[in-house]
């Protein structure tokens, strides 16, 4: 396993350092001078020169490159152009809002897909299977910037059973936020579930558990369920990192003080330095996340390790 | 994988290229329930883009801020918006904002990702392991986040939201099409047709693309769904197509403001992405369950 572990470390170098590379590149993207353009029109020429020196543009590419992974070495991500605080400040205050979100809407995933996913794989073909998969390509189809504002009308303005925005009434300001992406990451579990438990149903360990006179339902619980679980605890797993993506619209629709609202905000401002630290900061735990993860498959499916 | 028009058989028995699509499989397709609604509310869709200009009742852009907020009626069937502009006349416009950001996503990522896939899987050595490398680092940084980042650098727009989705949508189709190609590589046909001299454009082209196409199709009917959800999640976010170009995603933008006051504002935009993505979704799970027999049999 440490050696498993250790492989996967080296494998994440070359791609840390592409992010890296990827988050630094962003500002030189911007067309035109930079900081011309983050200044905005009509700025005066000392002002621009300003925010060339703040941001070291001034100074050659390779510079800049060698500064910008030093002082992401000491844990200086900048300093935001909006407040003048540092901007990793700022993102330590509203990661916990993000992670907690996320946590919230895989309780929800969880909550729906398990049983929804395994009654679809037992009873195949009948109504009420049917009913799931139609439920998960709605689902998956039910964009979250739509859900959102259908359940805000419903539970937060039709009837006021939970408040239409912010975090400031505990775990009732979480329900709807968690509804909302919990439900694509619920329709994408349900079929994982189906098609995995579907799979194990159909193997000849089951048939002869269940001629050597085992109940169908503990062969399914005792046998066939804890295969079927490997791929679909992966998915799991790698869908976290993508639900704090996904928290990027559902925080839009609720005003959430997390990292995705923080980021958007900071576009809308043009506070380039808190733009690229929250964006390295999404994308490293994604990348944390997927490794972990992994990780977690070798444990649970021995013969990853072997490949 | 069996050639869309392999009829069952490998593609060492039939010529590659000169496939055609068997009755037997259409008519399989056709009983396909998922392939035949995702099929028609596509059609739709694409009819209601290119038609816009006869279907839309009024001037998507007309104003009649007096009117500003009104509940649907039978003048205005969806209501009208903040600033008094018919609801349907825009959606139906809007359909054209999203097939065109969804084709041209999925055209530049799938032309840019096969060729790319290809020469990664047939040359191999150091072509595939910076090629597969590059993907690696896409795949590894959320594909949303990426885009959003490069629409905050370059500033929103129609072109730029394409540009962006796009950057991130050859990756698929790249991993997807190198594994295709190291297995069909192998193959007799295409060692024979090495032997007869043929050059690597043309065993490429002519030999090995036909025979790995069939999950590339699936993959840009999926594709297609994804660009135009993600479009419309950018101009949600107030980063994609911008006023006064109708989008859904920034229909839906402004009808938030006004929820509890013109509920129709956000609820229509949004089903007609949701009926977008679905037809699609379901036109290409159709194509998964019709076209490989293995995935029908496991879930019978």
């Amino acid at each position: 396993m440490t050696q498993y572990i250790f492989r996967r470390l080296l494998q994440m170098i070359p791609i840390t350092l592409g992010i890296l590379t990827l988050v630094f590149s962003l500002i030189h993207l911007i067309p035109g001078d930079p900081a011309m353009q983050i200044a905005g029109e009509g700025a005066r020429p000392e002002d621009v020169q300003a925010i060339r020196k703040a941001l070291g543009l001034d100074e050659p590419l390779l510079t800049q490159y060698v500064h910008f992974l030093t002082r992401l070495a000491h844990g200086d991500l900048g300093r935001s152009f909006r407040t003048g605080s540092s901007v990793s400040a700022e993102i330590f205050t509203r990661y916990p809002a993000t992670i907690e979100l996320a946590f919230g809407a895989m309780f929800v995933a969880i909550l729906v897909a398990f049983p929804l996913g395994m009654i679809s794989a037992i009873y195949r073909n009948s109504w009420i299977d049917n009913v799931a998969r139609f439920f998960a390509l709605v689902g998956v189809s039910m964009p979250s910037f739509w859900f959102g504002p259908l359940l805000i009308i419903a539970f937060a303005i039709n009837h006021t059973w939970f408040p239409v925005s912010g975090r400031d009434e505990g775990l009732r300001s979480l329900v709807l936020p968690s509804l909302t992406m919990g439900l694509a990451l619920a329709a994408i579990l349900t079929r994982m579930i189906r098609v995995s438990v579907a799979e194990e149903l159909n193997q000849l360990y089951v048939t002869t558990a269940i001629a050597k006179g085992v109940t169908r339902v503990k062969a399914i619980f005792r046998h066939a369920l804890k295969n079927a679980m490997i791929p679909v605890i992966t998915v799991l797993a790698l869908q976290f990192g993508s639900l704090l993506t996904g928290a990027i619209i559902t925080e839009q629709i609720f005003s959430w003080p997390g990292l995705g609202r923080l980021l958007i905000q900071s576009i809308t401002t043009r506070d380039y330095p808190q733009v690229q630290a929250s964006i390295l900061v999404i994308a490293l735990t994604y990348i944390l996340v997927n490794f972990i993860s992994d990780l977690l498959y070798a444990v649970v499916d021995p013969r990853i390790k072997l490949e | 994988m069996p050639g869309i028009g392999a009829g069952g058989s490998g593609p060492t028995s039939d010529p590659p290229g000169s496939d055609t699509f068997s009755k037997r499989e259409m008519k399989r397709l056709l009983q396909n329930f998922a392939f035949t609604s995702g099929a028609l509310l596509t059609v739709a869709l694409i009819f209601v883009a290119l038609a816009a200009p006869l279907l839309a009742p009024f001037d998507p852009d007309a104003q009649d801020t007096s009117r500003r907020l009104e509940a649907p009626s039978t003048q205005h069937l969806l209501g009208l918006d903040d600033l008094g502009r018919d609801v349907l006349s825009r959606i139906v416009f809007g359909a054209r904002v999203s097939l065109r950001v969804g084709f041209s996503v999925v055209v530049i990522g799938s032309l840019i990702g096969v060729a790319l896939g290809a020469m990664a899987g047939y040359f191999g050595g150091a072509w595939d392991v910076t090629i597969m490398r590059i993907c690696d680092i896409l795949l590894a940084f959320p594909g949303i986040l990426l885009a959003i980042a490069l629409v905050a650098v370059l500033g929103p727009s129609l072109n730029n939201v394409i540009l962006a989705l796009a950057a991130i949508n050859w990756v698929g189709y790249a991993r997807l099409v190198r594994g295709q190609v190291l297995k069909v590589r192998e193959m007799e046909y295409v060692t024979a047709a090495k032997a007869l001299g043929a050059r690597s454009p043309r065993v490429i082209t002519r030999h090995v693309l036909p025979n790995v196409i069939n999950p590339v199709i699936v993959m840009a009917t999926l594709g297609l769904a994804g660009a135009i959800l993600a479009e419309a999640a950018l101009s949600f976010l107030g980063l994609g197509v911008q006023p006064p170009t109708p989008s859904w995603g920034a229909m839906l933008t402004s009808g938030r403001q006004y929820l509890g006051i013109a509920n129709h504002l956000a609820i229509f935009p949004g089903a007609a992405i949701m009926l977008a993505v679905m037809g699609l979704n379901f036109l290409g799970d159709g194509l998964i369950d019709a076209l490989d027999p293995k995935y029908r049999k496991r879930m019978e």
